[in-house]
């Protein structure tokens, strides 16, 4: 037997073993604070080459999707590079980890500015490293190309969103499932900002359009017992389900979907997370028949996206897959040298005053800059995920949609801005 | 009625992945005094030796019986070579354990991603665990009531293992006094490393069993691993019998609270629920007493 005061270290040891694993799950959400006041660009244009930054996670829980838009902002750098570089010089990419941490996002950012002097940063994926990185730019009046879709609501003139706002994703996804009929709705998300957010706007749209919302529920990061939350959507006997789940959750939730025998027949799942990187994690049988919401998908057919497709293939592996914010981040890369090549500088006042209008044939279809709220016009399109895992379009807003990121032009949204 | 039936198979199914993720963790944890925070990777490890059977096999039915018993042999193996390697200089040093096999953790997670990549794996589950199954009315899913089974299945053969082997024996007699024992002949440092291989062994089956669930990337094991240290600490050191009972209790309670709230509200109430049972049984449901003189 051990002794009792042994044990008694024994249960303290345990419960900080209990700590120790809780912070490593948790991740910190500080301001950056504390950068200093902007100096003048140190910007060097004079040789025959410029800097830029790629800042991704290359480490930590989100390298798993921030690897791959690294992966694919090499590659336009590359081939920039071979096509005579941006005004005649060659791109230098300095490449920095943000390792899923915002605190470190910020620092890395100021390192690449005012150390590095890189012309323009590229990068980053979770709202909160980019709430983290937003004053980092603004006080040092540096660019961000942000290429993921995110909850709206922001606008700053340092930081071009080449991803898509609520009302080029989650907007169209609402039309779609009226035009499908769907008069009920019930809500699953992950327990943080962007799905309250997205939820808020969903509930604002389906009051002014006579959808019920059947039910909201919301399950913490990296939940994994998802049967009583299935249990309540099945009962609830909603039209449809709109899903923000994030990451490894949406594994346990399909799962346990398909084991009560829901199917996309008796009440389909949209979901606005899930790409063509995710449907193999989550198995296919699982989600076959499912829609996402996106703006991109590997099948489109377009000479811009097979061509993007087969380069990427040729240079990182026949097996890889193409997603949305892959291709954002590729895109992004040609529009800041679309940019400069129309301000014929790289100074960031001169961007700033020549990026609107600025557009780009991308793969998705041809994008352009708004050059008030640094967002791009883009298509919306639903698609379906197909028995070989990928996802194939099923519903397109025929045309780009003028980005709107604080729903000023939906009236049914004026309630949410306030 | 209906929810009444579906809530309580809901706690019951989740207490049985618990009581599976802990049933390991209550040997090496309990009757050892180990703690062992690479627990979750050995789960880690059943789980990913579970989606490497299916690709060699092929046949999701065929692969998913061949997985448990290998995944046993995995985790146990880890569980041995760990022992042998750091745990064993390191007994009556609970925080000392407690980091390295942190440590421990981290490298076999990042292990996974160099040898699987950082996406997550799928493993199909047969065609005989999918879909629910109806009784009495009421429908059921497969894979969760076979996870209920080979839970049981599990404490059944853990517990005959116990009472009724030699090696039991010399378990219980190690963990009841460990001087004792040694006087009396039984090599200790074998019934630790034998104790070890069991606890680890059973990690890797509960690895199988979650494959079933959720997902199966690097981060499986963290997603788990407080729970099961719940499950142990509220049970007692030392016993069997508290893990079982605490971990179908937490299921229940789990299922029930965030039934009539929320998920993230649950998991505060439970957590909170579970701290205040402590302040009045901090040494769990069970304890194991004995006449020794400490």
């Amino acid at each position: 037997m051990m002794p009792t005061r042994a044990r008694r270290s024994l249960l303290t040891a345990a419960f900080l073993s209990l700590g120790l694993a809780l912070t490593a799950c948790g991740s910190r959400v500080d301001d950056a604070g504390g950068t200093t006041a902007a100096a003048e660009s140190c910007v060097d244009t004079s040789g025959d080459s410029v800097k830029i930054g790629f800042l991704n996670s290359r480490s930590g829980t989100m390298a798993i999707s921030e690897n791959t838009v690294f992966n694919s902002l090499q590659m336009a750098a590359d081939q920039i590079n071979a096509t005579g570089g941006v005004l005649g010089k060659q791109l230098t990419v300095v490449a920095e980890d943000g390792a899923s941490e915002p605190t470190i996002f910020a620092e890395k950012a100021t390192k690449l500015i005012q150390s590095d002097c890189v012309a323009a940063v590229f990068g980053g994926w979770t709202s909160s490293s980019r709430k983290a990185m937003l004053p980092v730019f603004e006080s040092n009046d540096a660019l961000l190309f942000y290429p993921v879709q995110y909850e709206g609501l922001e606008s700053s003139k340092n930081i071009f969103y080449t991803g898509a706002t609520t009302n080029q994703q989650i907007v169209p996804a609402l039309d779609y499932l009226k035009e499908q009929g769907v008069t009920s709705l019930f809500l699953v998300g992950s327990d943080y900002v962007f799905p309250q957010t997205a939820n808020k706007i969903i509930k604002a749209y389906a009051a002014a359009n006579g959808i019920e919302i059947k039910g909201e529920e919301y399950a913490p990061l990296g939940h994994t017992d998802f049967s009583t939350i299935v249990a309540k959507v099945r009962d609830a006997g909603a039209g449809a389900v709109f899903n923000t789940l994030n990451g490894d959750s949406n594994v346990a939730f399909f799962k346990e979907y398909k084991n009560l025998g829901l199917t996309p027949a008796t009440m389909p799942v949209l979901s606005v997370s899930i790409a063509e990187e995710e449907v193999g994690g989550i198995g296919v049988d699982n989600i076959v028949g499912q829609p996402v919401a996106w703006n991109y998908y590997q099948t489109i057919d377009s000479p811009e996206n097979k061509k993007f497709v087969t380069d990427f293939k040729t240079t990182y592996g026949a097996t890889k897959v193409t997603s949305d914010p892959m291709e954002a981040a590729y895109t992004s890369l040609y529009l800041w040298k679309g940019m400069v090549e129309k301000a014929k500088s790289f100074a960031v006042p001169d961007i700033q005053a020549a990026a609107g209008g600025v557009s780009f044939a991308a793969p998705e279809g041809t994008v352009t800059v708004n050059g008030d709220n640094h967002h791009i016009a883009k298509t919306a399109l639903i698609g379906k995920i197909g028995p070989d895992g990928l996802i194939y379009t099923d519903w397109s807003s025929g045309a780009p949609i003028e980005p709107d990121p604080y729903l000023k032009t939906y009236p049914w949204a004026s309630s949410l801005s306030s | 009625m209906d929810i009444l039936v579906t809530q309580v198979f809901n706690g019951l199914s989740g207490g049985s992945i618990l009581l599976l993720a802990a049933l390991g963790l209550a040997l090496t944890f309990g009757q050892m005094g180990v703690i062992n925070m690479a627990h979750g990777e050995f789960m880690m490890a059943g789980a990913y030796t579970a989606y490497v059977c299916q690709q060699l096999l092929g046949s999701a039915g065929v692969s998913l019986l061949v997985s448990l018993p290998v995944a046993f042999g995995v985790g146990g193996l880890l569980g041995v070579v760990l022992e042998a390697t750091l745990l064993r200089r390191m007994y009556h040093r609970p925080l000392d354990t407690l980091l390295v096999t942190w440590g421990v953790s981290l490298i076999l997670q990042q292990l996974a991603r160099d040898l699987f990549g950082t996406a997550g794996v799928d493993v199909a589950a047969p065609a005989w665990l999918s879909g629910p199954v109806e009784i009495l009315g009421f429908a059921f899913p497969r894979s969760r009531l076979f996870i209920l089974v080979l839970a049981i299945v599990a404490v059944v053969a853990v517990t005959m293992v116990l009472k009724l082997t030699p090696l039991g024996r010399r378990i219980r007699a190690t963990v009841q006094n460990r001087h004792l024992a040694e006087s009396a002949g039984i090599s200790t440092r074998r019934t630790d490393m034998l104790t070890f291989f069991l606890g680890s062994g059973l990690a890797g089956i509960a690895g199988v069993a979650l494959t079933l669930m959720g997902s199966i990337s690097s981060n499986l094991g963290t997603s788990y691993i407080v729970d099961a240290f719940l499950v142990v600490i509220i049970g007692g050191i030392g016993q069997i019998k508290g893990a079982v009972i605490a971990a179908f209790v937490l299921g229940v309670a789990q299922s029930w609270i965030e039934y009539s709230t929320s998920a993230s509200i649950a998991k505060v109430i439970v957590f909170a629920l579970v701290v205040a049972f402590l302040q009045f049984r901090p040494q769990g449901i069970f304890q194991v007493r004995t006449r020794s003189l400490v």
